[in-house]
Formats: structure tokens, C-alpha cells, sequence
């Protein structure tokens, strides 16, 4: 996993809720068995048409909108576990999502891919979309150290949470696996210790 | 102060704490699937680590695979890669799988629980959000990712932060021809589909206590659709009677001793939910969904919501649902005509569900146009069906019983629905295009589908039986 810093970027907005990761990435694109390339297959459903032409009116397709930063409406990432709906995300180049609120199995994922996932309130939601819709140029800075998140020519930021463990396994770009690895005679100790029937 | 069942089975498996939030679980089963585990395996080979448990993990393809003819080689070379690679891996780490054409094959939740591995009390992890379905025995079972796939595979464990937990009541007695179906897709429509996010529930009350294992796994499974992390039930008789006898249940005295320790998880009277909701069974119908996700549920009887009862910033994605489901607010879904009725999926394929279908549609017909698809869960489930005569029933009314999948639940194999056409469906999401490209799918219990299979339109079963 890379290591996270902090990002200051342009963002894409998506002001949709309930937005489920068959929308994300849909199952007849999961059929891959390697991790790369989902990014081309991000929103497929809506972004392009059924000839596979680009939709003028989604914002994936709206070269005004760019950047490492996707903010999308309430509950986001909620339905199906595919990790695949994190992997795309970060293949097609985002490096964070915001939205007021995530579904816990998407979180998870995203954090288990350097993908992080920004929980605001829904006023500072709002606050972004306005902005963003006024101007296109507008960029929020996101910093994992601090656990803040800002409106860049503005004084509107606000805290976001993130658990002490997570928060430094994506600084340091290591992750689970390692660590638990690190605690196998624990796992032995259990295993001899627990019930038994 | 008392614990909850939920806490109790946590506690149990807690190998040890991470941070303020976060432990390391034991995982007591693993199952696993084509579609979201090559990666894992993938990256077990780059650390160039092995599988630390394989015994305790089982495997079987259930996503893709066609669900007819399944002695031929799976003809789309995509779906059978993903199958391949999964028994090339299985046999290179020595984990279990019941491959195609085994007598245990089938969706992954539904062949746990028939073989006896679902067990009271367990921890029960899969990279596949419905394996909330495996909570009906009282477990704590959950759907994860990828690499956490991977991470138990590689250690047995999963490091997890510790959800809040929520207690759900329904008391009372249902209504002939209501459902446990209609009891989750009630209960869904009353909190949203990300009501329970955050949170891990416990399903209680008499009229929970009064269904079978099957119905309770029909509520367990759909627990995901409300957000929550997973649901589970205390155990009973009902679930010691259902779980003894099966082939990887403790047998004789090591299974009486299981249930003396079964018994012991239920939550204390004084236990503390961080949100307790309840519901009376008498207030609840036959449900039916008009939108695009499965929290967009009215009672057969119900009209969709007019555009002034949705919040301002909902309007959007509730107008940008209806559009796509062709339907308007205020209307009404009774006597809607359907092109598709699909009986299948993890959430209503046991063989209860065949049985009930079965039952209603004796001596009627299949109505001119209508398309049917019915999809036995497992191999287990469909070898039972046809020697109870079911398969003969269905044929008899004009649908056939076809091979176990999950066919047009997610429409990952040919088993589609075609563009703009209406299914009602057994299944446990509406999302757009989820039983394939521009596909409208409305969720309902199996006997609400078997009245429109035979009947053509959305019917109230209750005129029926
Ligand atoms: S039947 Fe549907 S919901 Fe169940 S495991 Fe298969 S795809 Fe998932």
C-alpha cells in the first residue's frame, strides 16, 4: 500500500446519495483476477451509454471537473462488498472520498487501499457542493496528520475521525496483515485456549 | 451490568486489542467464492506466505456459474477462469471446495448453515456482504473485502473495529401469507437502507421466536441492506433441532455439550443496546419495493411517496429512482404487470422457500408472458425438491427448476433481465442495473412472486390464499 500525505486538490462532485457499489464498479466487470485497470469501468453504467459513448451530462465526463478528490452525497458505498468499488476509485486516480456518510464495509475497504474516506457533516457537504458549483476551480485541502478538512480561500474546515491504528498504517503505507503477522503467538495462544466441544 | 449476545460471542474471539476501537478477531469459518477471492490468494503468493488454517476454510463457486447444463464446461471464458482459478487455488493451499456438480454445491450462504459449519456462537467471515444470513444461528457473521480475504486466509484473523449495537423487536403474529420476508422489507422501509449502518443488530421478540431457521436467515440476510454490519438471533430449540444431525455439527456427547454452551448466548435483561427499536408483526403486509434501493418499500396495499414527503436533499436521488424504475410518485404498484418473476438467491432458495412456492401454484398456471425463473440455493436444495415432486409441480404450472447459483440476483452469468423490463424478485436488492443493464427489479417474499408468476401482475397474496 502507498504511503498517504496530505492532498490538495480540485475535486469531482456527485451530489447523489445512497450511491452502492454496484454503481461503483456493476458484477459484470468483476470478473477480472488481478487488481488493476477497474478504473476504466468506474460508474460504468453511468457514464457511458449502451454503445459505450461517453454520457455528456455525468461529471466523469465533464472535463471541467478534475482531480484526487470525489465528493458524493450521503451514504456512499453502501449494497455489495467488492473491494472492487475501492480499486476503482483509486485506479481511476481519486485519492479520497468525501461524502456525510459511508457504508462501514466500503470504509473498510478504502482504507485497506490508501483510499481515504472522509466523513464532513451534511452542512459542510452542502458548503462544498455550492462552492464547487460556483467555481469549478475551487480546491479543498485534505490532512490526514491534523484530521482536517478544508475549503482552500475560505475559512470553512472542519475535523474528520479516523481510528489511531488506521490512521497510521496509512501514513506509513503498512497494513493489516503485517501487523497481525507480528502478533502470531497471540493467535497460537488463543487457539489452544478456546472453546472446544 | 449485563452483556449482550452480541458481546458475549465478540468478547469470546477477541485474540487481542489494537487501539481505543479495534481488535483482533479469531475467525472461526472462512468461506469463500470465485468472484472476490483470486486476489487474495494473489497476494498471499506476492508475501509468499501460506493459508495459516485451511481447514477452516471452504470454497465454492456460486457467482457466475450457469444454471443449466452445469456438466458442460462453462462456456463465457471469463466466468471460467475466475471458477478455474479458484480450484487451482483451493488445490494448491489445500482448502475444501465443492466444486460444480458436487453434492454440496451451492451459494455460499445457504450451504454453511445445511451442512452444519454454521454453528451457534462462531465468528463467520466471507467476502460477501449477505453472509450477515449465517447471524440466524446466533453468530456473529459478516461480509468483508478483499484483503481482508486475504488477511484471514494468512492469519485466521480480522482486525475489526467493535460496532454499536442495535436491538430490533417485532412481537405479535403475522398475518396469513405474510412473510419473514415482508418482516425485513418492512422493517427496512421504516429505517432506510442506511438506518443500521454502524451498527451490529439483534433481531428479537415472539414473532421472530415463531419462525423456522429458514425464515430467520431470510431477515439475517437482508440485515446488510439496512447498512448494518450484520444481524444475528439468540438461539433456541428451533436452531439446536435445526443444527443436530447435520455432517459438520458436533455429533453425541460433544453435541450436547455444544448446546449446554449455546444456551448461554442471549442478551442479559439488563444488557444495554446503544438503539432499541420496536415493531408490532400485526402492523406489517406483503411488501413490495418501487425504487432502487431496498429501503424504497410500500405495502402491497401502499402508494409510492408523493415528491412533497421527501426531504430537500433526497428529491434528486428519489426522482432520478423513479425515472429509472418508470414509475411516479403517489402511484400505486398493484396490478403493475411484470415481465420476470426470479426465485432464487441466498436470501429466499432453501428448500422452505420451494416447498411454499410449490404449495401455492399447485393445479394453477403460469400466466401467458411471463418469464420465470426458479433457482434452487444448493445441490441439496434441488436433489430434496425433486424428491419431493416440486420439481414436477412447477413444471406442471409451466416454470422449470434449474441448477444452483445466484444467477439473476446480480446477473454475473447469462441470466439476465433484459433492458426496461419489470422482475419481481426474491432476491435482496433493487439496485439499478443489478439483474443486468437497465434492468427493474422489485423485491418481494416468494409467495408475493409465485402470485404474480401465476397471475402476471403485482397481486396481493392475501386475495389468494
Ligand atoms: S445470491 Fe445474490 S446476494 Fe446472495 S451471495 Fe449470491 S449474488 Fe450475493
Amino acid at each position: 500500500m502507498e504511503k498517504f500525505n496530505t492532498v490538495v486538490s480540485t475535486v469531482v462532485p456527485l451530489p447523489i446519495s445512497d450511491v452502492d457499489t454496484d454503481q461503483i464498479i456493476p458484477a459484470r466487470f468483476l470478473k477480472a483476477t488481478t487488481r488493476e485497470g477497474f478504473g476504466d469501468n468506474l460508474f460504468r453504467d453511468w457514464r457511458y451509454d449502451t454503445d459505450g459513448n461517453p454520457k455528456a451530462d455525468f461529471v466523469l465526463n465533464n472535463s471541467e471537473y478534475s482531480g484526487e478528490i470525489l465528493v458524493a452525497g450521503k451514504n456512499f458505498g453502501s449494497g455489495s462488498s467488492r473491494e472492487h468499488a475501492a480499486w476503482a476509485i483509486y485506479d481511476y486516480g481519486f485519492k479520497v472520498v468525501v461524502s456525510s456518510f459511508f457504508a462501514d464495509i466500503f470504509k473498510n475497504n478504502s482504507l485497506n487501499n490508501g483510499l481515504l474516506p472522509v466523513q464532513v457533516s451534511e452542512e459542510f457537504l452542502e458548503s462544498i457542493f455550492e462552492k464547487v458549483e460556483a467555481d469549478k476551480s475551487t480546491k479543498l485541502k485534505v490532512d490526514l496528520v491534523a484530521q482536517t478538512i478544508s475549503i482552500e480561500g475560505t475559512d470553512l474546515s472542519e475535523s474528520f475521525e479516523i481510528g489511531s491504528y488506521k490512521k497510521t498504517c496509512l501514513l506509513n503505507g503498512y497494513d493489516d496483515i503485517d501487523y497481525i503477522l507480528d502478533n502470531k503467538d497471540k493467535i497460537l495462544e488463543y487457539e489452544k485456549n478456546s472453546i472446544k466441544f | 451490568m449485563g452483556k449482550t449476545l452480541f458481546e458475549k460471542v465478540w468478547e469470546n474471539h477477541v485474540v487481542s486489542s489494537v487501539d481505543e476501537s479495534t481488535d483482533i478477531l479469531y475467525i472461526d469459518n472462512h468461506f469463500i467464492h470465485e468472484v472476490t477471492s483470486p486476489q487474495a490468494f494473489a497476494g498471499l503468493e506476492k508475501r509468499g506466505i501460506g493459508v495459516l488454517r485451511p481447514e477452516k476454510t471452504v470454497a465454492t463457486p456460486d457467482h457466475n456459474v450457469p444454471t443449466i447444463n452445469q456438466h458442460l464446461p462453462i462456456r463465457e471464458a471469463l466466468s471460467a477462469k475466475q471458477v478455474s482459478k479458484l480450484t487451482e487455488n483451493c488445490e494448491k493451499y489445500g482448502v475444501n471446495l465443492y466444486g460444480l456438480q458436487h453434492p454440496y454445491h451451492g451459494i455460499v450462504h445457504i450451504i454453511g448453515p445445511e451442512l452444519g459449519i454454521t454453528q451457534p456462537g462462531m465468528t463467520i467471515v466471507c467476502g460477501d456482504s449477505h453472509t450477515s444470513t449465517h447471524g440466524a444461528f446466533g453468530t456473529i457473521a459478516f461480509g468483508i473485502g478483499t484483503s481482508e480475504v486475504e488477511e484471514v486466509l494468512a492469519t485466521q484473523c480480522l482486525l475489526q473495529s467493535k460496532p454499536k449495537t442495535m436491538k430490533i423487536q417485532i412481537d405479535g403474529e403475522l398475518a396469513k401469507g405474510v412473510l419473514s420476508k415482508d418482516i425485513i422489507l418492512y422493517i427496512i422501509s421504516q429505517i432506510s437502507s442506511s438506518g443500521g449502518t454502524g451498527y451490529f443488530v439483534e433481531y428479537c421478540g415472539s414473532a421472530i421466536r415463531s419462525l423456522s431457521m429458514e425464515a430467520r436467515m431470510t431477515i439475517c440476510n437482508m440485515s446488510i441492506e439496512m447498512g448494518a454490519r450484520g444481524g444475528m438471533i439468540a438461539p433456541d430449540q428451533t436452531t439446536f433441532d435445526y443444527v443436530e444431525g447435520r455432517e459438520f455439527a458436533p455429533q453425541g456427547e460433544s453435541f450436547n455439550n455444544a448446546v449446554a454452551y449455546w444456551k448461554t448466548l442471549f442478551s442479559d435483561d439488563d444488557a444495554v443496546f446503544d438503539k432499541e427499536l420496536y415493531y408490532k408483526a400485526e402492523d406489517i403486509e406483503p411488501m413490495v419495493t418501487y425504487g432502487t434501493n431496498p429501503g424504497m418499500g410500500i405495502k402491497v396495499t401502499g402508494t409510492i411517496p408523493e415528491l412533497s414527503e421527501i426531504t430537500e436533499t433526497g428529491k434528486k436521488s428519489f426522482m432520478k429512482s423513479l425515472d429509472y424504475m418508470g414509475f411516479k410518485p403517489g402511484e400505486s404498484l398493484y396490478g403493475k404487470s411484470v415481465d420476470w418473476v426470479f426465485i432464487g438467491s441466498c436470501t429466499n432458495a432453501r428448500i422452505e422457500d420451494l416447498r411454499m412456492v410449490a404449495e401455492f401454484i399447485k393445479g394453477k398456471k403460469k400466466a401467458e408472458g411471463v418469464n420465470v425463473l426458479v433457482i434452487p440455493g444448493s445441490k441439496q436444495v434441488e436433489k430434496q425438491a425433486i424428491e419431493e415432486g416440486i420439481d414436477k409441480v412447477l413444471e406442471e404450472a409451466g416454470f422449470k427448476l434449474r441448477e444452483p447459483g445466484c444467477s439473476a440476483c446480480l446477473g454475473m452469468n447469462e441470466d439476465k433481465v433484459p433492458r426496461g423490463e419489470y422482475c419481481i424478485s426474491t432476491s435482496n436488492r433493487n439496485f439499478e442495473g443489478r439483474q443486468g443493464p437497465g434492468a427493474r427489479t422489485i423485491l418481494a417474499s416468494p409467495l408475493m412472486a409465485a402470485a404474480a408468476a401465476i397471475t402476471g401482475k403485482i397481486t396481493d397474496i392475501r386475495e389468494l390464499v
